[in-house]
């Protein structure tokens, strides 16, 4: 694995190549990662996702799922890649699924907890290193104590979770080193430390010390810590971190968080925002076009002036009835407004769904229940999200990176989309 | 978006629909093509069901990959939800759907017998209380029509009163008689010929001789094709065999021959012998969604533990797109965890009936 930087202002502009068994895979950066549950894009099928412009070159999996099969793995012995259909994919193997919530509590010093469909499994770091050996993956996470987001941890709870994934970082890495199965795998160490900023440098310049291939930045998942607190740990830590080895970071998707954290030395996403998008009904609507034609801007402008005008209180039913989870980067193709809606999901999407269906045809889908419905709205969140991480790429080659964000910031904070928001 | 405009086919005129290539010597099976307003279709056909304007899961793309050119759209379902109106606003059926080839639809008289309790049939139509709320509802010959020609199928059923093969007594004889009057009756409403083709049903339970005597009214109307309604609803086998042979060797042979609600291979076999050209049923959508993948010999139960560490294939011989990549273990860890699993089983399937 080769990581190349070019230099660019405001966030590390680069790539990875060389990777996977070939040494033919490739990742530009920043960029994210395919999110898949046990292998598959949620909803698509290997030909739907053909469909999808820019997907990745790495695919995300999580432990978990393939746990739950370790003897089946075993048998097989030629691998995850192979057995999920995916011969020639790059896969990372994280110990979580970002979807899946981790109750918190149930880490010890010897054992990690995992939550998989048939409910919690222990992992100790021989157990964890022996289903890594079935599964052969090309990156993986090591297996490390991430509890301290519940919000009620202390300056005790962050020490031990650095302490804890130290020494399972020391064993795996030993245990690797025996495992001939394992001799291509990279292996990413964590960062914990929850939101004490001294216990983040001391796991970041330990875990530094150490032979991983790249870095993981873990604990930052959901919303108990402060916004200023997880900014300045995410710099502080980065800025421990060697340059040319990639940093990940796990349970942030929002765009408008994906930014900060660039801006801030990460390089890696994963990309289940779009998927929990996708479940709530939702299609990603946001721009990301640094240079809309002026008359876009005006519609936009008066786009605005409508909501204002159809008054406030309509607005406000609708907003209440929405699903909470809503970010403002999407619409609800639920909403009755779009029953007779024959645009597009987004006006100027290039998308399989964009180009041949309309949103009242979503809307159809959506309120008959049909499977459908989230096989169109993943292809097209998807390809939205790769879409705004490839425009990322070309804000910070043109050095325009500044206005990316100013126009992700504005919709961030202009409350929940309308379906009039033509961008 | 004028796709509307896109999707304008040519005419279908008096050309005869059905072209036999050729005819079995030992059987009264038919190999031939549908000439339909959006292109050929070979037959003997399977028809995958797409009820609600989606066939479960596959996109249009994908169905058509599959080598599908004529699937159903179910007018009960889309009648009430979004409405004949709105899919005559989105270019038709086709232009909702995006499906470039041909749709036949039903005629909603079927799902409003086999599914409403509180359904009541007489000589004016059908009298029902929508299930999503709403006033009663009457399906007439004449609203059906009115339906199915907004949803712009290229071919469209008559409404008939169909029965369960399990019932005796005069009201079959009752209802087929009445749904020869309907046949009328949806021949006059029937407002576009030339874009759609009217198929009539032919009703009469499992009595022969009302078979026979509906078969004899309604050749004498100019339809260009006909179905075997009201079977494969419970009835003995044998009985049902026997039925579809006497009405397929009744029915003109140069008109096609459409037997509804047919259905497993066996039966789909045995019916193209007996001289059926056009089939249509759920099952093999239905049961890919309870994880169950069909196969010459029977189907598989994907989510059964035995499949955990069965690293083949579901058939080494079929080439569908799931058979190609995956195997059975995979699919029956994916089942656990990701939609995407049962498209790939209805991939299979539909592909597996297609392919029969």
């Amino acid at each position: 694995m080769r990581l190349k930087l070019l230099g660019a202002g405001g966030g590390r502009l680069g790539s990875l190549a060389g990777l996977g068994r070939g040494g033919a895979g490739a990742l530009a950066l920043p960029g994210c990662l395919l999110y898949t549950r046990t292998g598959a894009a949620p909803h698509l099928t290997h030909d739907t996702l053909r469909e999808v412009r820019g997907v990745p070159g790495v695919a995300h999996i999580a432990l978990p799922a393939l746990a739950e099969i370790h003897d089946v793995l075993e048998e097989y012995k030629e691998g995850a890649a192979k057995f999920m259909g995916l011969p020639d994919a790059v896969l990372y193997c994280s110990l979580h699924d970002p979807v899946t919530p981790c109750p918190s509590g149930y880490n010890t010093n010897k054992v990690v907890s995992l939550w998989g469909s048939s409910g919690r499994m222990e992992m100790t770091a021989s157990k964890f290193m022996d289903i890594q050996r079935a599964i052969q993956p090309d990156w993986f996470q090591c297996l490390s104590d991430g509890d301290t987001i519940s919000g009620e941890a202390g300056r005790k709870r962050a020490k031990k979770s650095v302490d804890r994934s130290l020494s399972f970082l020391d064993i795996c890495l030993q245990l690797q080193e025996k495992s001939p199965e394992l001799q291509g795998s990279v292996m990413f160490g964590a960062i914990e430390g929850g939101d004490i900023l001294e216990e983040r440098l001391r796991s970041a310049r330990e875990t530094a010390k150490r032979p991983v291939g790249g870095f993981l930045l873990d604990g930052f998942q959901g919303s108990a810590m402060a916004k200023e607190t997880k900014l300045k740990l995410i710099a502080s830590v980065t800025a421990e971190l060697p340059e040319d080895k990639p940093r990940i970071i796990h349970g942030v998707g929002k765009p408008d968080e994906v930014l900060e954290c660039i801006e801030r030395g990460v390089d890696i996403f994963e990309s289940f925002f779009p998927f929990q998008v996708t479940e709530r009904g939702c299609a990603l609507v946001f721009s990301y076009e640094c240079h809309p034609d002026p008359e876009a801007t005006v519609l936009t402008q008066n786009g605005i002036l409508d909501l204002e005008k159809n008054g406030a209180q309509e607005d406000l039913e609708e907003v209440s009835k929405a699903d909470p989870e809503m970010t403002p980067f999407e619409i609800s193709l639920k909403d009755k407004k779009y029953h007779d809606d024959f645009g597009p999901l987004l006006e100027g999407c290039s998308c399989y769904c964009c180009q041949r269906h309309t949103r009242a045809y979503v809307h159809h889908l959506l309120v008959t229940n049909e499977l459908l419905a989230g096989v169109l709205l993943m292809m097209h969140n998807f390809q939205h999200y790769f879409g705004f991480f490839s425009a990322i790429r070309d804000a910070l080659r043109d050095s325009k990176l500044d206005q990316l964000k100013e126009l992700v910031f504005r919709q961030a904070l202009q409350g929940p989309a309308n379906a009039t928001l033509r961008q | 978006r004028s796709r509307a405009l896109k999707m304008a086919a040519p005419t279908a005129g008096p050309v005869p629909v059905l072209r036999i290539v050729a005819e079995c010597g030992r059987s009264r099976a038919r190999a031939g093509e549908l000439r339909l307003p959006h292109g050929n279709v070979p037959c003997p056909v399977f028809m995958p069901v797409g009820t609600r304007g989606t066939a479960k899961g596959l996109t249009a793309a994908q169905l058509a990959a599959l080598g599908c050119r004529i699937c159903l759209g179910n007018t009960f379902h889309l009648g009430t939800r979004p409405g004949s109106e709105l899919v005559r606003r989105s270019g038709g059926l086709h232009g909702f759907m995006d499906w470039p080839h041909n749709l036949l639809t039903d005629s909603g008289g079927f799902q409003m017998v086999s599914l409403l309790e509180l359904s009541e049939v007489s000589e004016e139509g059908v009298r029902f209380q929508p299930p999503h709320g709403g006033e009663e509802i009457l399906l007439s010959p004449e609203k059906s029509m009115e339906i199915q020609n907004a949803l712009g199928a290229d071919i469209v059923m008559q409404l008939d009163d169909v029965v369960s093969s399990t019932t005796t007594g005069p009201r079959v004889e009752e209802a087929m008689e009445r749904s020869v009057r309907w046949l009328d009756r949806c021949v006059a409403a029937h407002a576009r010929p030339q874009q759609q083709l009217l198929f009539a049903i032919v009703q009469g339970g499992l009595d022969l001789e009302l078979r026979r005597r509906c078969i004899q009214a309604m050749t004498q109307r100019a339809v260009p094709g006909f179905a075997i309604g009201g079977l494969s609803g419970g009835e003995d086998k044998a009985q049902f065999w026997r039925t579809v042979k006497f009405s397929a060797e009744l029915l003109p042979r140069d008109k096609p021959r459409y037997l509804m609600g047919v259905g497993y291979a066996t039966d789909l076999v045995v019916c193209v012998a007996l001289g059926c050209d056009m089939f249509d049923c759920v099952f093999p959508t239905r049961t890919a969604r309870f994880g169950s993948a069909l196969v010459p010999w029977g189907s598989l139960q994907l989510k059964n533990h035995q499949f955990a560490k069965d690293f083949r294939p579901i058939d080494a011989d079929c080439g569908c797109p799931t058979c190609q990549r995956y195997s059975r273990a995979y699919l029956h860890a994916l089942l656990r965890s990701n939609t995407a699993a049962l498209h790939l089983l209805t991939l299979h399937n539909i592909a597996y009936q297609v392919g029969l």
